[in-house]
C-alpha cells in the first residue's frame, strides 16, 4: 500500500530504484487518491489513466502544453483544446519518464490569486475545504498538499507559484526569469511567467528544477544555467547573510499569526549560523503592485488576442462577419478577470497614453531591480512572508479585486525584478499554513534550496494536512 | 502657379530565405493550402518566436546596399490588430528601434541623380492570405466566405520606407526599378510583383513649386506594375494640383486600386487613425548584430546596379544605362566590343525580342555581328541574334559568303525587277521616290533576303535616276 499523503518524489523515486514499486503501480495510486479526495477539493481538471513513462508520476497546471491531453488554461475560451505538441518542460518531463497524472486547475490564463477565476468552478484547500488554495497556481498547490501528485509544475507571474505553496504548506519555486523555457506555456504576461516546481520537500523541488531548467533554442529568452542544480545537504546556514527587508516584513495587512511565525523563522536563520541583518526596499514595495498591473495586463491584453475563434477553441459564430464572430466569441470565452485586465493592458498601450503608463512601469521596473540589487550586495537571502494572509475563505475577496490584488503585494516586487524566490511552510496559524519567502540574486537557486533546505530540517513542519492525518 | 509632385514610398519585399521568419517552415508559394504551417505560424497557445538569423543577415545586406546604419540594438514590437490573416492578433514587426536607418539611393535619371533618402528598413513578418469564396474574383464584396490559407503566413518581409524625396512619377518608376534590381542582384529576394515577393504603396502630395512644406498626402494602394504606380501618380497629383487649383483642400484618403486590373477606378477610404498599441514583443530579445557580421557582409558586398548605372551612363543616357541594368544584360554589353551605342540600341531592342539568354553569348561573336548590322538584311540579323546563344555561333556564317554584295551578281536582278514593274519606275521618276523600299523589298525577296541592301540600294538609285 503506497501513502501517496506522505511519500516524497525522491522516496517515490526510491520506491522504483529499489524494485518496491513500479511506475504503473505509482500512478494507480495517485489516481485513487485523487479518486478518494479530489472530488471534494477539485484540484485536477482532467487525469491521465496510463502511465507513459518509467518514473515519478507529475501533475502539470493546465497552462503548460502537453501533447494530446486537453490544455484549457481554466477558460471557456480554449475548451476542447488538445495541443499538437509538448511544451519544453513537458518534453523535459517526458525524456526524464515521468509520466503526466494530470492537468490541474487554476485561475484562468493564471490571473487571479485564488483559483476561484476558473472557468471549471473553483478548487478547495486541502487544509479547510472551506478557503482557498491560492493560485493561480492552486490545483497543483493543492494536488501536491493534498498527496494527489507527488510533485507539480505551476506558473508563476506574479506569485503564482509562491503563493500557493504558501497557502497550501508546500513548497514552491519561482526561478530565475530565463532559465525556464516558455515553449508552450500559454502566455499571460511573458515578460514575467516561468515555470516553477511545486513540491513537499526542498530537495524534490531541487530535482525537479533539475529537469526543467536550461536553456532551450526555442525560446530566446532563456540561458544556460551558470551552475549545475546542487541537491541540498547542508543543514546549517553558516556564512549566509540573510537580509529582512523592513518593507516586505512589516507592509499593511500581515496577519499577526503571520508576522509570528515569519518572525520565528527569522530567529531559527540567526540559530543555524546566519548572519540576519535588517534592510529595505521603499520604491519596489510601494511601486511593485502598481507597476506590475500595468506590465502584466498590457501584455496579457496582446498575448490574448490570438483566442478569437477563427483556429481552435470557443467560436460563437456571429451575426453576420468577422466582428461580430469575434466579439461573440471573446465575450462567451473569457470571464471577468481576463476581460477586465485585457481592458486595463489595452488601456495602458493606447496611444498616448503608453509613455505614462507602461513606459513608465518598465523605467520603474528598472528600479526596483536595481534596488533588489543593492539590498544583494551586503545579503544572499531576502526574507519576508510570502503571503501577507493564510488561506481566506472561499468568496471573501472574489468580488473585490484590489483586495485580491494585494494577496501578491510581497511576491510581485521580486517577480517584477526577473529574481528567484522560494517558499516554503514555516508553521501555522489558525491552524493553516505559512509561507516563508526566500528571494535571491539571479541564478542562485542553489543558495535557495540551500537555506530552504536547512530551514526545511530545523523547522520540522507536517506537510500532510491535520484534516488529512 | 507651377506644382511639384512630392512622393514617398512604402516598400515590402518577401525575402526568400528557405525558412519562415520566426519558425522553422519552409517559405511556399505554390503548396496546397495550409501545408507550411506549425504552432508557430498558426498562433498555436504558448508558441514562442525564434528569429530566423539568415533574414536578419539579408536584411543587413539591404540595410548596406542602401546605405543605411546598421542599427547595434534592433527591438521587435508587437503591431496589435484583429484580423483573420493574423493569427496572433499582432504582428511582430519593427518600430522606433529598427534594424536598418537612415540611407540613401542615388537614382540617375535624365534630369540628373537624384538622391532618395531611406528612412528605414525594417524586418517583420507577413500575415497570411485571405481567400474570398463565392464572389466575382475573390473580392471581399459579395463573398459568401472566406478562408484562410496560412502557408504565408510568418514569410520574412522586409519594409523599406524612403523620405518623400521623389519629384515625379518617372523618378518613382525609376527608383523602383532600381531597387527591384538591387534586391535582386543581392540574391535575397525574387522581388516578383505577380508572385506578391515585391509590393508597395505610393504616399503623393503636391507643393508650390520652390515651397518646403508638406501637403496633405494620399496613399495609392495595390499598384501592380511599375508602370501602372508611375501612370496612377501621374493622375494624382493632375488630382490634386486641380483640386488646388479650384481653390479646394486635398484630403488625407487612401487609394485603393483593384489587384490585378488597371483599368478600374480606385476605391477610395477615409483614413481612420488606428491605434496598433505598438510594444516591444517581450517574446524576443533585442537584436544586437555583431560589428564583425555587419563587417563581413559589407566586404561581400558585389558592385550594385546604381554604381553601374551611373558608370554605364558615362558612355550612354542614364535610361539605357538604367534599362540595360535593370534588365541583367549590362554584363554582357560591357564584354561585347564596339560602338557602345550601337551594342546598347541592339541589346535592349532586336537582341532583347530575340530572348536569348545573355550569359549563353560569345561576346566577340556578337559584337562582329552588330558591328555588320546594316550591311546585313534585318531578317538576316534577327536570325543571327536569335542564334547568338547557342553554342560554336559564328558571326561569319550569318556575314560574309552569304551576303551578296557582288554588283556583278545583283545587277541582273535588279533589271529584271526594274524591267518586271515598269509602272512604278514612271511612278518614281515621276517624284514619287518613297517608292524605293518598293524595289528595295523585291530584291530582298529574289535573293531571300540574302542581297547586301546597302548594295541594292545604291544599284537602285544609279539605275533609276539613269
Amino acid at each position: 500500500m503506497i501513502d501517496t499523503l506522505r511519500l516524497t518524489a525522491e522516496e517515490a523515486m526510491g520506491l522504483i530504484e529499489r524494485g518496491e514499486a513500479s511506475a504503473a503501480e505509482l500512478h494507480a495510486a495517485y489516481l485513487d487518491a485523487i479518486r478518494d479526495r479530489d472530488g471534494e477539493l477539485h484540484a485536477y481538471l482532467r487525469t491521465v489513466d496510463e502511465a507513459d513513462g518509467g518514473g515519478v508520476p507529475i501533475a502539470f497546471k493546465d497552462v503548460i502544453s502537453s501533447r494530446g491531453v486537453e490544455t484549457t488554461a481554466g477558460s471557456k475560451v480554449l475548451q476542447g483544446y488538445v495541443p499538437v505538441f509538448d511544451s519544453t518542460v513537458a518534453a523535459r518531463c517526458r525524456e526524464a519518464g515521468l509520466p503526466l497524472i494530470g492537468k490541474t486547475n487554476m485561475d484562468e490564463f493564471a490571473m487571479g490569486s485564488s483559483t476561484e477565476n476558473s472557468a471549471y468552478g473553483p478548487t478547495r484547500n486541502p487544509w479547510d475545504p472551506e478557503r482557498v488554495p491560492g493560485g493561480s497556481s492552486g490545483g497543483s498547490a493543492a494536488a501536491v498538499a493534498a498527496g494527489l501528485a507527488p510533485w507539480a509544475l505551476g506558473t508563476d507571474t506574479g506569485g503564482s507559484v509562491k503563493q500557493p505553496a504558501s497557502l497550501c504548506g508546500i513548497v514552491g519555486l519561482r526561478p530565475t526569469y530565463g532559465t525556464v523555457s516558455r515553449y508552450g506555456i500559454v502566455a499571460f504576461a511573458s515578460s514575467l511567467d516561468q515555470v516553477g516546481p511545486m513540491t513537499k520537500t526542498v530537495r524534490d523541488n531541487a530535482l525537479l528544477y533539475r529537469i526543467i531548467a536550461g536553456r532551450d533554442p526555442c525560446d530566446t529568452t532563456t540561458v544556460e544555467l551558470p551552475q549545475p542544480v546542487e541537491l541540498p545537504e547542508r543543514e546549517d546556514l553558516k556564512g549566509i547573510r540573510v537580509g529582512v527587508p523592513k518593507e516586505l516584513n512589516e507592509a499593511e495587512g500581515i496577519e499577526p499569526g503571520v508576522k509570528e511565525a515569519a518572525d520565528r523563522t527569522i530567529e531559527l536563520c540567526r540559530e543555524l549560523g546566519a548572519e540576519v541583518g535588517e534592510t529595505t526596499l521603499p520604491r519596489s514595495v510601494e511601486y511593485g503592485l502598481a507597476c506590475y498591473y500595468l506590465v502584466a495586463p498590457a501584455e496579457a491584453s496582446s498575448n490574448l488576442s490570438r483566442y478569437d475563434g477563427v483556429r481552435y477553441g470557443l467560436r460563437v459564430e456571429g451575426e453576420s462577419g468577422v466582428r461580430s464572430m469575434y466579439e461573440r466569441t471573446r465575450d462567451a470565452g473569457f470571464g471577468d478577470e481576463p476581460k477586465r485586465r485585457i481592458m486595463l493592458g489595452a488601456y495602458a498601450l493606447s496611444a498616448g497614453y503608453y509613455d505614462a503608463y507602461y513606459g513608465q512601469a518598465q523605467k520603474v521596473r528598472t528600479v526596483i531591480a536595481q534596488e533588489h540589487a543593492a539590498a544583494f550586495r551586503s545579503f544572499d537571502v531576502l526574507v519576508s512572508p510570502t503571503s501577507p494572509t493564510v488561506a481566506f475563505r472561499l468568496g471573501e475577496k472574489a468580488e473585490n479585486p484590489l483586495a485580491m490584488y494585494l494577496s501578491d503585494v510581497l511576491t510581485i516586487p521580486s517577480n517584477m525584478a526577473g529574481l528567484p524566490g522560494l517558499s516554503i511552510p514555516c508553521g501555522l496559524s489558525e491552524d493553516l499554513p505559512v509561507g516563508f519567502q526566500l528571494i535571491g540574486p539571479q541564478f542562485s537557486e542553489n543558495t535557495l534550496f540551500h537555506v530552504g533546505h536547512a530551514l526545511e530540517r530545523a523547522i520540522g513542519f507536517d506537510v500532510v494536512p491535520g484534516r488529512l492525518q | 502657379m507651377n506644382w511639384e509632385p512630392v512622393i514617398g514610398l512604402e516598400i515590402h519585399i518577401h525575402l526568400k530565405t528557405r525558412t519562415k521568419m520566426f519558425c522553422r517552415c519552409e517559405v511556399a508559394y505554390s503548396e496546397p493550402e495550409n501545408t507550411r504551417t506549425c504552432p508557430v505560424c498558426l498562433a498555436h497557445p504558448g508558441s514562442l518566436p525564434v528569429p530566423n538569423a539568415k533574414a536578419v543577415e539579408w536584411t543587413i545586406k539591404l540595410g548596406l546596399a542602401l546605405g543605411c546604419r546598421i542599427a547595434e540594438r534592433a527591438v521587435f514590437h508587437r503591431k496589435n490588430y484583429f484580423y483573420p490573416d493574423n493569427p496572433k492578433g499582432y504582428q511582430i514587426s519593427q518600430y522606433d528601434e529598427p534594424l536598418c536607418v537612415d540611407g540613401r539611393l542615388v537614382v540617375p535619371g535624365p534630369d540628373g541623380e537624384p538622391e532618395v533618402g531611406i528612412v528605414r528598413a525594417h524586418l517583420e513578418e507577413d500575415a497570411a492570405k485571405n481567400v474570398h469564396t463565392g464572389s466575382a474574383q475573390g473580392r471581399i464584396a459579395g463573398a459568401s466566405a472566406t478562408l484562410v490559407d496560412f502557408n504565408r503566413a510568418g514569410t520574412p518581409l522586409v519594409e523599406i520606407v524612403t523620405r518623400p524625396d521623389l519629384r515625379s512619377a518617372d523618378d518613382a518608376r525609376r527608383f523602383l526599378q532600381l531597387l527591384r534590381q538591387t534586391v535582386v542582384e543581392l540574391g535575397i529576394s525574387d522581388a516578383e510583383m505577380e508572385k506578391g515577393s515585391l509590393r508597395f504603396d505610393v504616399n503623393v502630395s503636391i507643393r508650390p513649386q520652390g515651397s518646403d512644406e508638406l501637403r496633405t498626402r494620399t496613399e495609392l494602394k495595390n499598384l501592380n506594375s511599375f508602370a501602372f504606380a508611375a501612370k496612377a501618380i501621374q493622375r494624382e497629383v493632375e488630382r490634386q494640383t486641380g483640386i488646388y487649383e479650384a481653390g479646394g483642400e486635398v484630403e488625407q484618403e487612401t487609394l485603393h486600386f483593384e489587384p490585378g486590373t488597371e483599368s478600374a477606378p480606385p476605391l477610395r477610404s477615409k483614413e481612420e487613425a488606428q491605434d496598433y498599441r505598438y510594444f516591444p514583443e517581450p517574446d524576443l530579445v533585442p537584436l544586437q548584430p555583431p560589428a564583425e557580421l555587419v563587417e563581413r557582409v559589407r566586404a561581400e558586398l558585389p558592385e550594385l546596379p546604381g554604381a553601374r548605372i551611373l558608370r554605364l551612363a558615362a558612355d550612354l543616357d542614364p535610361d539605357t544605362a538604367t534599362d540595360l541594368v535593370t534588365s541583367g544584360r549590362d554584363a554582357l554589353f560591357e564584354r561585347v566590343p564596339g560602338d557602345r551605342r550601337a551594342v546598347a540600341n541592339v541589346l535592349m531592342n532586336q537582341f532583347a525580342a530575340a530572348g536569348v539568354d545573355a550569359a549563353a553569348v560569345d561576346p566577340e561573336e556578337l559584337g562582329k555581328l552588330i558591328e555588320a548590322r546594316s550591311r546585313i538584311p534585318r531578317e538576316r540579323l534577327i536570325e543571327a541574334l536569335a542564334a547568338s546563344g547557342t553554342p560554336g555561333f559564328s558571326a561569319d556564317d550569318y556575314l560574309g559568303d552569304g551576303l551578296m554584295a557582288d554588283t556583278s551578281e545583283l545587277e541582273p536582278i535588279v533589271d529584271r525587277i526594274l524591267e518586271a514593274n515598269s509602272g512604278q519606275v514612271e511612278a518614281y521618276r515621276g517624284g514619287k521616290e518613297g517608292l524605293l523600299g518598293f524595289f528595295v523589298g523585291q530584291v530582298m525577296r529574289e535573293t531571300r533576303g540574302k542581297a547586301d541592301p546597302k548594295v541594292v540600294n545604291e544599284l537602285l538609285r544609279e539605275k533609276l535616276s539613269a
